[in-house]
């Protein structure tokens, strides 16, 4: 953990206000190592093909900064954007360099809207970026995240995916090849840029270097945004939140899309794309939520399954349809009300992946997890008892807007 | 290599008609809520009328025949769902309980 305290990370990396005294961040600053960073965007993202500098012929892409974390658990980008708007627009305009587009677009959530409207007026009156930089303040809602839905948004206001093919890479903004990139990529990409590959490499493990930044909520002390490196046993990463303040009852790991998974088997874990496997679940979005021992986690996961449900774009008739009625059959199963197994397991396989997008495949994986792992809640539910002695509530669930 | 055509669908068009499942019930099939889950292997070619039919039939427009030799280098739809994207494929689910919105208008 030495390099992540020496002040060269996301985070703590850059101070909030330091425009005019970066470097230029140009290719060339790579020097020899321009191998590992392509490795870097193609690990997290789709590199538009085709749209490698100056491609005879083609239109110019475009790279779209995706800060809209419409997560509603999650607070990393916010909080990453907020501490380190330079860092992310040093990124946006990196790959905005490397890939020969003239134009980057930054969309944030409305949180930070001001701060990053501000750091890019101050590259603007220092001249410092060739590429054109423009922020947006993203769509309020789960789907809007999704890369066709975000160009979608940017291009037309509409924060709903797009059919594929084709894909953003290929066809994205004004029919450019779009890359539509994390924040938080970018910001390592930045980082990169500073400091080298093999310095990105001194953290982490070998197959995924680097570290990232989770949210931690639930019943731990401190909740809040931590940075991590890649590999941190789940356990330290509770313990940099505090520690559980609680008996934990579960673990909801990446998100809403995540996995559900005992405290007991997730815990020795490394915080890996790897070391989650052995429990199905990966990083995602970088949340952990820790949900004690008194409240139930079916109510829990019927609670977000409406949410999910709910924010469905709409468009996708087995992601309408499935998810309403998963959702509906979540909460009879909460409340002791009734319970049909083999049903469930039908509607989940009919409806995962049958959307235009993966929002119906992410919400189907929580569920698939979250009856993996409450086993023992669902029995005690069939037979008309609920094990939650608190009302459930820890995961953050935002009133549904009206349409 | 050469393959064969491959029914595909855009969820986002397809408003559960169900004319698809009627003209080709061999590779399409309707889910509990009256959409269709169309089975991912080549069309064989004594379906292939059948299938242009259907294609020409749906009334939204949202099935298509593709031609994979015309894409060579198009990937499937990203993440995880590659090469499996319709797994219930080619087994019939009966509905329980549920009529089709095709059945209910």
């Amino acid at each position: 953990m030495n390099t992540l305290d020496s002040g060269q990370h996301l985070v703590r990396g850059a101070t909030p206000v330091q425009a005019g005294r970066f470097p230029r961040l140009l290719p060339e600053r790579f020097g020899g190592e321009p191998a590992s960073l392509e490795e870097h965007v193609t690990r997290y993202g789709q590199l538009p093909r085709g749209g490698e500098a100056g491609a005879a012929g083609r239109d110019a892409p475009v790279v779209v900064a995706n800060g809209t974390e419409g997560e509603p658990a999650s607070a990393k980008d916010k909080v990453l954007l907020a501490c380190a708007p330079h860092l992310v627009l040093d990124g946006a305009v990196l790959a905005a360099d490397m890939l020969g587009a003239r134009q980057a677009i930054v969309v944030v959530h409305d949180a930070v809207r001001e701060v990053v409207d501000s750091a890019a007026a101050e590259r603007r009156r220092a001249r410092l970026d060739r590429v054109k930089v423009k922020v947006m303040t993203g769509a309020d809602r789960f789907v809007g995240g999704e890369a066709s839905a975000l160009v979608n948004w940017v291009a037309h206001g509409i924060p709903l995916p797009t059919a594929t093919p084709p894909r953003v890479s290929e066809c994205g903004l004004l029919s450019r090849p779009t890359l539509v990139q994390n924040v938080e990529t970018l910001a390592h990409l930045a980082l990169i840029a500073r400091w080298g590959a093999r310095w990105f490499r001194s953290l982490g493990t070998t197959a995924e270097p680097g570290s990232m930044l989770v949210t931690v909520i639930g019943a731990v002390r401190q909740p809040g945004v931590r940075e991590i490196e890649i590999g941190t046993p789940v356990n330290e990463v509770l313990g940099l939140a505090g520690g559980p303040a609680a008996p934990l009852g579960a673990l909801l790991i990446g998100g809403y899309f995540g996995t559900w998974a005992d405290p007991a088997v997730a815990g020795p874990l490394p915080f890996s794309a790897e070391g989650l496997s052995a429990v199905g679940g990966s990083p995602g979005a970088g949340l952990v939520a820790a949900l004690p021992a008194d409240v139930c986690g079916l109510a829990e996961t019927a609670r977000v399954a409406r949410y999910l449900a709910d924010e469905s774009a709409g468009q996708c008739g087995p992601c309408v349809f499935g998810l309403g009625s998963i959702a509906g059959a979540l909460a009879d199963l909460a409340a002791a009300r009734r319970y049909e197994p083999g049903r469930l397991r039908r509607w989940m396989a009919q409806t995962e992946g049958r959307g235009a997008c993966h929002h119906p495949d992410g919400a189907v994986r929580m569920v698939r997890s979250a009856l993996a792992v409450f086993g023992a809640e669902i029995d005690r539910h069939a037979q008309g008892w609920c094990c939650g002695r608190r009302p459930p509530g820890v995961l953050p669930v935002p009133l549904r807007r009206s349409p | 290599m050469t393959t064969g055509p491959r029914l595909r669908v855009n969820p986002i068009a397809c408003d559960g008609r169900g004319l698809c499942a009627e003209v080709l019930p061999e590779m399409i099939t309707l889910d509990d809520w009256g959409f269709p889950i169309i089975c991912d292997a080549e069309v064989p070619p004594g379906l292939l009328d059948e299938a242009a039919e259907a294609v020409r039939l749906c009334p939204r427009l949202a099935l298509r025949l593709d031609h994979g030799a015309r894409a060579p280098a198009a990937p499937q739809p990203r993440g995880a769902d590659q090469g499996q994207d319709h797994r219930l494929c080619p087994a019939a689910v009966p509905p329980d309980g549920m009529r089709s919105r095709y059945l209910r208008r």
